[in-house]
């Protein structure tokens, strides 16, 4: 493929593609992210090459595996275009019945539709499914459509438009103040605005600066940046050229997570491929404007996606944070400026110059423009990443896009903001989400981890899993972070096994002060968090922790016991099989015990007990009744009546 | 691990300090771990002093300073997973191994790490051996899993 030297020959090669894309012709969309690889699509990938040869469809159909679609609890996802049919939870065995009826046919498989749980109706399109209805997908919506593999399905869809509009009728300091006007905020955690990182870069003296794109994305349960780096890798690199042109950097850097090897392959080929085009390299599009791309690949480090540490982790050191008296957009990366942002917040430039400010800013709150994406996980029906305007209350997020909670549970809290984030509770649901909303509850955005907590998740163990991960990430640097948190951590861990003391909670209350206020970056500074917002909502689990020696949720092993009710035993004999530590006595017609000194609370048996059943029971704060004796446990059962 | 496959991925990197990290990356991902001997020559010829090596190949997860066993189990905790019952799949597979995470068995047959969300929430808790993915564990369904790896 020949460079392209000006917007007018992109333009043209726009054209020369469509115009070999016939809009009638099936095509069948495979969603192959890492999360519906787990679930077997690259098997379902296989299937679908040998069938569609199998059955002599090689020139009627097109495949496309494309990147992430969001909806990762029903994965593998099959998308048939034109008609838009969705299937989902796909098996390498259906694909034989897709090509022979849908393809062929042009009929439904009624059996590999969604079916909404409440009318129990069956749903052909995505943009009906209440998962996909109640969304706004501006930034993600184009995963489910292009292969990430090929730059010509991004140029199709109108790829690097925004970058030939920036580079020839606009000058950088127009650019900067679009981004500026539309008051984009850093989707990475801080939610610092973008505009004004940029303009300091612009200014700061010196000709060598850089632009960066953050895709360490650390928080557990929060994986929308990988999701759009693999299934969109080109709409990242447009905005961050467009960024470097605003900000007159030369040369960029994309810190990807080692764990995310998908994203780092697509990105190596995305940079290649827009190399090939003319997008990306010497004089770009024809104009003076060279920029190039390095991508270097993350050793496993949670602080690392601390700007300052991500820059020394660059320079190939130990990615420990520095103190910011001056901030990384004036002295950055070896001393340069630079500007960093996350991969969300890259990928809403392009649309940002598009479009224009004003459109831009139509959605979303005061203070809060554009939408987020999140990631909605833990105890949901739905789980999978959700885009929607700043200002959408969590309630429709986690009931209407969401699906409630499964199990008929009852919801409890929802956690959002990663291990710096906090807990909010259920009388906040009808909170808008927002930057300063979330940080005003005491969590905040983050980078958009949501994590749904329901009836069954102790508060406690909750803050202490936090706070031992946080440990675990802390760089060891300042003493607050290292030393502090590692106390912390002890009296949690404390009262989740029944050993909290008077006193302790107000313990906990100075050293998360003492970490607000001198702990170094954001990891120590934010790690008393997740222990504040659940005392501040649920204290009475703490206090009942400590004084009780219980846990209400049933959950900290230490404080829980399981028994048989002998009631209702019916001599089953489930439990018994299952428990992996032999710590069932009993037999046929014999009801069955629990030996508590051979019982680790694994909770199988509780699981496994048929709910016609329902003889185990789970207790926590009360003694475990005695076993009922040996001569008592034979069930005499009278004979079916004939 | 050979000397001269050492010496090739460093002249990949064209002998730069800077690419340190992605240097004992490459050796890390094809030998599962860093001899001593690797390390030594990467100091030597990227002109690095072997304290900063031994920082960062304790200071990044990723690395591993002693050998790996035959398969690597990474159990995820990261909060989904956390939530839905990583701790008693991670209770289990060390009961059965008789290993900690971060620790290798004397037959070298399993090593066992835990993760910090490998981004498969819908499946949690998940389970990774060998890079294949077991979605949805409980104790039991783990220790059916751990029985077909020998």
């Amino acid at each position: 493929m020949a460079r392209n030297h000006s917007p007018a020959e992109l333009e043209a090669l726009r054209k020369g593609i469509l115009s070999t894309r016939d809009p009638h012709k099936p095509l069948i969309t495979l969603c192959s992210g890492s999360a519906c690889q787990a679930s077997g699509s690259k098997e379902v990938a296989a299937s679908l090459e040998a069938e569609i040869e199998k059955q002599g469809l090689s020139e009627a159909v097109n495949l496309r595996k494309t990147g992430c679609h969001g909806f990762c609890e029903r994965g593998p996802i099959v998308v048939i275009h034109p008609e838009e049919i969705c299937y989902f939870q796909i098996k390498p065995e259906d694909v034989p019945e897709i090509l022979s009826q849908t393809i062929q046919e042009k009929k439904v498989v009624d059996r590999l539709l969604y079916t909404d749980p409440v009318t129990k109706e069956k749903i052909v399109q995505e943009r009906d499914i209440p998962f996909y209805k109640y969304q706004e997908r501006l930034v993600f919506g184009s995963n489910g459509s292009v292969d990430p593999k090929n730059i010509e399905d991004y140029l199709a869809i109108g790829g690097y438009a925004a970058l030939a509009k920036a580079l020839t009728g606009m000058t950088a300091e127009e650019v900067l103040q679009e981004v500026k006007k539309a008051n984009l905020r850093g989707r990475g955690g801080g939610g610092f605005p973008a505009g004004r990182k940029w303009e300091g870069t612009r200014q700061a003296p010196g000709d060598i600066k850089y632009v960066i794109v953050n895709a360490d994305e650390g928080d557990p349960g929060a994986y929308m940046d990988r999701s759009l780096l693999e299934g969109n890798p080109h709409a990242v690199l447009e905005g961050l050229t467009i960024g470097a042109y605003a900000v007159g950097a030369r040369e960029g850097y994309i810190y990807v997570r080692q764990e995310y090897p998908l994203a780092v392959e697509n990105v190596f080929i995305a940079i290649r491929q827009a190399e090939e085009y003319g997008l990306l390299g010497e004089n770009i599009l024809g104009t003076d404007f060279d920029f190039k791309v390095i991508v270097h690949q993350g050793a496993g480090a949670f602080v690392c996606g601390e700007s300052t540490a991500l820059m020394t982790a660059l320079e190939g050191r130990a990615g420990e944070p520095r103190p910011k008296y001056i901030r990384s957009n004036i002295v950055g990366l070896w001393g340069r400026p630079s500007v960093l942002n996350n991969v969300e917040t890259w990928a809403n430039v392009p649309l940002i110059i598009n479009k224009g400010a004003d459109w831009f800013t139509q959605y979303g709150t005061e203070s809060s423009k554009g939408t987020k994406i999140f990631s909605l996980v833990g105890k949901i029906t739905n789980t999978g990443l959700v885009e929607v305007p700043m200002g959408t209350p969590l309630r429709d997020i986690i009931f209407k896009i969401g699906g409630g909670i499964p199990g008929g549970k009852k919801f409890k809290a929802v956690q959002t903001g990663g291990p710096s984030g906090g807990c909010i509770p259920e009388h906040l649901l009808d909170l808008p989400v927002g930057f300063d909303e979330l940080t005003q509850a005491g969590s905040m955005m983050g980078s958009g981890g949501m994590i749904v907590l329901d009836e069954d998740t102790c508060m406690v163990d909750v803050a202490r899993y936090f706070m031992a991960f946080l440990t675990d990430e802390s760089c060891g640097k300042c003493v607050p972070c290292r030393e502090g948190m590692r106390q912390m951590l002890k009296i949690l861990t404390r009262f989740t096994q029944g050993q909290g003391k008077e006193g302790d909670i107000e313990l906990l209350e100075q050293l998360s002060e003492t970490a607000i206020e001198a702990a170094l970056c954001a990891l120590g500074k934010s790690s008393p968090n997740p222990f504040l917002s659940t005392l501040k909502y649920f204290r009475e689990e703490y206090e009942a922790h400590v004084r009780e020696k219980r846990c209400p949720a049933l959950s900290c092993k230490a404080l829980i016991a399981f028994h048989i009710d002998p009631d209702k035993c019916q001599a089953c004999m489930m439990c018994l099989r299952k428990c992996p530590s032999e710590a069932i006595v009993g037999g046929k017609n014999r009801i069955h015990v629990i030996d508590q000194e051979k019982c680790t609370k694994c909770g199988t048996c509780f699981e496994v007990c048929p709910p016609r059943f329902r003889a185990v029971r789970k207790t926590s704060g009360e003694p475990v009744p005695p076993p009922i004796p040996e001569e008592a446990r034979t069930i005499v059962r009278e004979s079916k009546p004939k | 691990m050979e000397t001269e496959r050492t010496d090739q991925i460093i002249d990949k990197h064209h002998r730069e300090p800077s690419a340190l990290i992605q240097v004992l990356l490459e050796i890390q991902a094809e030998n599962h771990w860093l001899p001593r001997e690797a390390l030594e020559r990467v100091a030597e010829r990227l002109q690095v002093p072997m304290t900063r090596i031994q920082h960062i190949a304790t200071f990044y997860k990723a690395f591993s300073l002693v050998p790996k066993g035959k398969h690597e189990i990474h159990i995820c905790v990261g909060t989904a997973c956390h939530v839905r019952g990583a701790q008693r799949v991670l209770d289990t597979v060390q009961d059965l191994t008789g290993i900690r995470p971060g620790e290798t068995d004397l037959d070298l047959k399993f090593s066992l790490e835990t993760v910090n969300c490998l981004g498969c929430c819908a499946l949690g808790p998940v389970m990774e051996i060998d890079g294949k993915t077991h979605g949805k564990m409980a104790p039991a369904q783990t220790a059916d899993v751990l029985r077909n790896y020998d």
